[in-house]
Parts: structure tokens; sequence; C-alpha cells
């Protein structure tokens, strides 16, 4: 099973399993979700009428903190059985890894942002003026925006200290434009405008940084 | 190279002195805005010291990950550094202007001041990715983020742009001609700015440089003395 398909689709199933037997990180992440969606609610209280308008914000907000919780975890198990080593010493391409801690970071956001979702609008009133199935397009690109660099940067932490803040430290200013084009899509959604603009930027940032990283993560990966 | 630094040392401090001369005092006084319109000598010469310096970094990064030349991660590294502090002074020097000339500290949605800080954000990350990975693999992940922050560039701008039609902000600043006279004080200041970036940037390549030899120096003599010890 040399191909890189059959090698990500190995990795990325091998986490998965892992993780629907031990399912530590997923609750503890799950919980932490809810948290804060209870803790948004208690800080911002606004009308039906004003919501419209700072939800965007205040949804990305939360996906983001729950996104870096997950993402902070992504290379836990490598790093304690030294599977990295392994992998740099086999002849796997490097790319394949990458693409499947990816999408696994990307299954486990999404669950989170499935969970959250549904509370925001219980506790804002949230009705969307626009097509919701565009704002799902945008949870989609999002994420993945969010997910490509973090599990990128999540490897660039791997042998820094304070390995943990280290991640959203790298993370937030290069995802800058990103969330701002999440935001504003998600209020111009709500809100009843047009977001095409805010999608295509989403489109290409995700283009220009999925190839990006996976140009560079095999450097990343090799640097002693 | 030891003989150079002082005389142009000597000659770049005259240079500022001549420069600021020029900025507080020879220069026209501006209608509108009086004398607070001075800042301008300093906030705009360093916002360009700070942008060649990036745009150095950005170079430097990829040939080190093209020929893994040290020298080039030494320049990497000085230019951010240096680029770092002149971008600083373009986020301080800014508000200040800002304050008593358009009565608000900050503009969030104009498009020079947030696509700067934003550049500063990446830029300060760097820095502490630098600081904070172990030497051996730190050239190497640096680049790699350098390449990343830069090709973030671009989305930047065109998103604070975007985002800037669809929310007009109070037109602020820019547009408009330069009495010659001012301009010829801006060239001078970003010269002056530039000779000092130059030199400070030189300075640290050299301390930067020495330190690297001290550590392995000190590497290679903890290793011979396992080597001894060992026998």
């Amino acid at each position: 099973m040399t191909a890189p398909n059959g090698i990500t689709r190995a990795t990325l199933l091998k986490d998965l399993r892992l993780e629907w037997r031990s399912k530590d990180a997923i609750n503890s992440m799950l919980f932490f979700s809810l948290l804060v969606v209870v803790v948004f609610s208690f800080s911002f209280d606004p009308t039906a009428e004003e919501s419209r308008q700072i939800a965007g914000g205040l949804v990305w907000v939360a996906f983001l903190f729950a996104a870096v919780v997950a993402l902070n975890q992504t290379w836990a198990r490598e790093i304690r059985n030294q599977v990295l080593d392994a992998y740099r010493v086999s002849p796997a391409p490097a790319n394949s890894l990458f693409i499947a801690k990816a999408l696994g970071n990307f299954i486990f956001v999404s669950v989170l942002e499935a969970l959250m979702t549904p509370l925001f609008i219980m506790f804002y009133q949230l009705r969307s003026l626009g097509p919701a199935w565009q704002l799902l397009v945008v949870a989609v690109l999002g994420t993945w925006a969010l997910v490509v660099n973090g599990t990128f940067f999540a490897a660039m932490s791997l042998r820094t200290r304070s390995r943990e803040i280290m991640l959203p430290l790298l993370l937030f200013p290069i995802s800058i434009p990103a969330i701002l084009a999440m935001v504003q899509a998600t209020t111009s959604i709500l809100t009843g405008e047009g977001a095409r603009v805010w999608m295509a930027l989403l489109v290409s940032y995700d283009l220009v940084f999925t190839t990006g990283c996976l140009l560079l993560f095999e450097t990343v990966l090799n640097a002693e | 190279m030891k003989k150079a630094f002082p005389i142009l040392g000597a000659l770049t401090a005259i240079l500022l002195g001549y420069a600021l001369y020029e900025a507080l005092v020879a220069a026209p006084t501006e209608q509108t805005m009086g004398d607070v319109q001075r800042i301008f000598y300093y906030h705009v010469p360093s916002a360009w010291t700070a942008f060649t310096l990036f745009l150095i970094n950005f170079v430097a990064s990829i040939l080190y990950l093209v020929r893994r030349h040290p020298a080039a991660d030494i320049v990497a590294l000085v230019s951010a550094e240096v680029g770092v502090v002149f971008c600083t002074v373009v986020l301080v020097t800014g508000p200040i202007w800002a304050r008593p000339v358009w009565g608000i500290w900050w503009a969030p949605g104009d498009i020079r001041l947030t696509s700067t800080l934003v550049l500063w954000l990446i830029y300060v990350s760097y820095l502490m990715l630098r600081r904070f990975s172990s030497s051996g693999q730190t050239p190497t992940l640096a680049a790699a983020l350098a390449v990343l922050g830069a090709l973030c560039v671009p989305f930047v701008y065109f998103s604070i742009w975007f985002f800037r039609t669809q929310h007009p902000q109070p037109v602020i600043g820019g547009g408009g001609s330069i009495d010659p006279r001012m301009l010829h004080v801006l060239l001078l200041n970003w010269l002056a700015f530039s000779c000092f970036a130059f030199l400070v940037c030189w300075s640290r390549y050299r301390l930067e440089s020495l330190q690297r030899e001290v550590d392995q120096a000190h590497a290679v003599e903890s290793l011979m003395d396992l080597r001894g010890s060992a026998r």
C-alpha cells in the first residue's frame, strides 16, 4: 500500500479508529465547545435583530477557539510514540501524512461546529435571511482554511518550547484575511446580502494555502 | 569592514541629524494640520524601510530554503528583527498623528493601518518561532513561515480593501499631491533611515555570525570532552 491515496486513507482511518475507541480528545473538546457557547451567551446578549449582525463574528470566534483546542492534539500521539521518526525513514510521501492529518482535524472540527451551531441558533434566535445552504459552504471553506494552516503550524510547533501557545501565535496572524472573509460572508448571508466576493476570497485563500502547505510540509517534517 | 563601519556610522549620524533638522525646522508647515504633520517625516520613511526589510526577509528565506546557505538565514533573521522595530515605529507614530488630526486613535477599516498591523503581527510571530524553537531546525521552520506569511500579504490587502468598500470609512489622508519641498525632506529622511537600518543590520549580522561561531566552538569542545572522558 505505497500509493499516496492508500497511505492517506490508512492514516486517516487509523486516527479515526483510535479516537473512536478512546474518545479522550473528542469528549473534552465537545465539552469545551459547549462551555464556549454558554460563556458567549452570557457575554453578548443581543436582540434577535442585532444578533444577525454580530452572530457571524461570535460564531467564528467560538469555532476558532474550538479549532485550536482540536489542533493542539493533532500530533500528540505521534510525539509520544516516536511515530514521526519512523515516518521519516519510510518511503511514504510526507504529503500523504499531512493530508490525512488535515482531513482528520477537519472532521473533528466539523463535529464540534455541528454541535455548537444549534446551540448558537437557540441562544441567539438566529434565522437566516439568505439561503442557508450558503452558510454550509462558508463553514466548509472556512473550517478548511483554519485546519490546513493549523495542522501545518502544529507540525512546526512540535519541538518548540511552549508548544501549545505557539500554535495560536503562529496561526492567528496568518488566518486574519480568512477570518475576516468567513465572518463577513456569514454576516452577509444572515442579513440577506450577497457574499459572493467573500466566498471567492475564501476559495482562493484555501487553494493558495493548501498548495503552500503541501509544498513546504516535507521540508518542515524533515527539519532536524 | 572594521574600518568602514565607524566612518559610515559617523556619516549616518550626520545625515540623520540633518534630516531631523529638515523635518522639524526647515520643512514648510502644513496648511491644515500645522506642526503635527511633521510626524509624517518619521511615519512614512519608517514604513518604507520596514516594507523593504520584510521584502529582504522574504527573498532571504526563499534563498535559504533553496540553497541552505547559513548566511541567508542570518540575513533573514536580521532583516525581520530590524523590520519589526521600524514597523513598531509606524504603528506608534500613526495613532499619535491620528489623534490630533482626525480625533480618533485608530480607524478600524483603514487599509493601510490594518494591513501594517497584520504584517507586524505576522513578523512578530516569526520572531517568536525563532526564539522558541530549538536551534537545529529553527532556520528551516522560520523560512517556511516567512514564505507563508508573504503569501498572506496580498490576501490581507484585498480582504481589507473589499471590507472597506462594503463599510465606507471616513476618508483619511492619502491622495492629493505633495509639495516638492516636503517630498525632498521625505526622501531625505528615507535615505537617512535606510542608512541607519543598514548599519544596524550589518552590526546585528556580525553579532549573530560571531554568536553562532561561539556556539559551534562550545559544541565541538563539549564533544571532545565527552570523547576524552569516554576513553
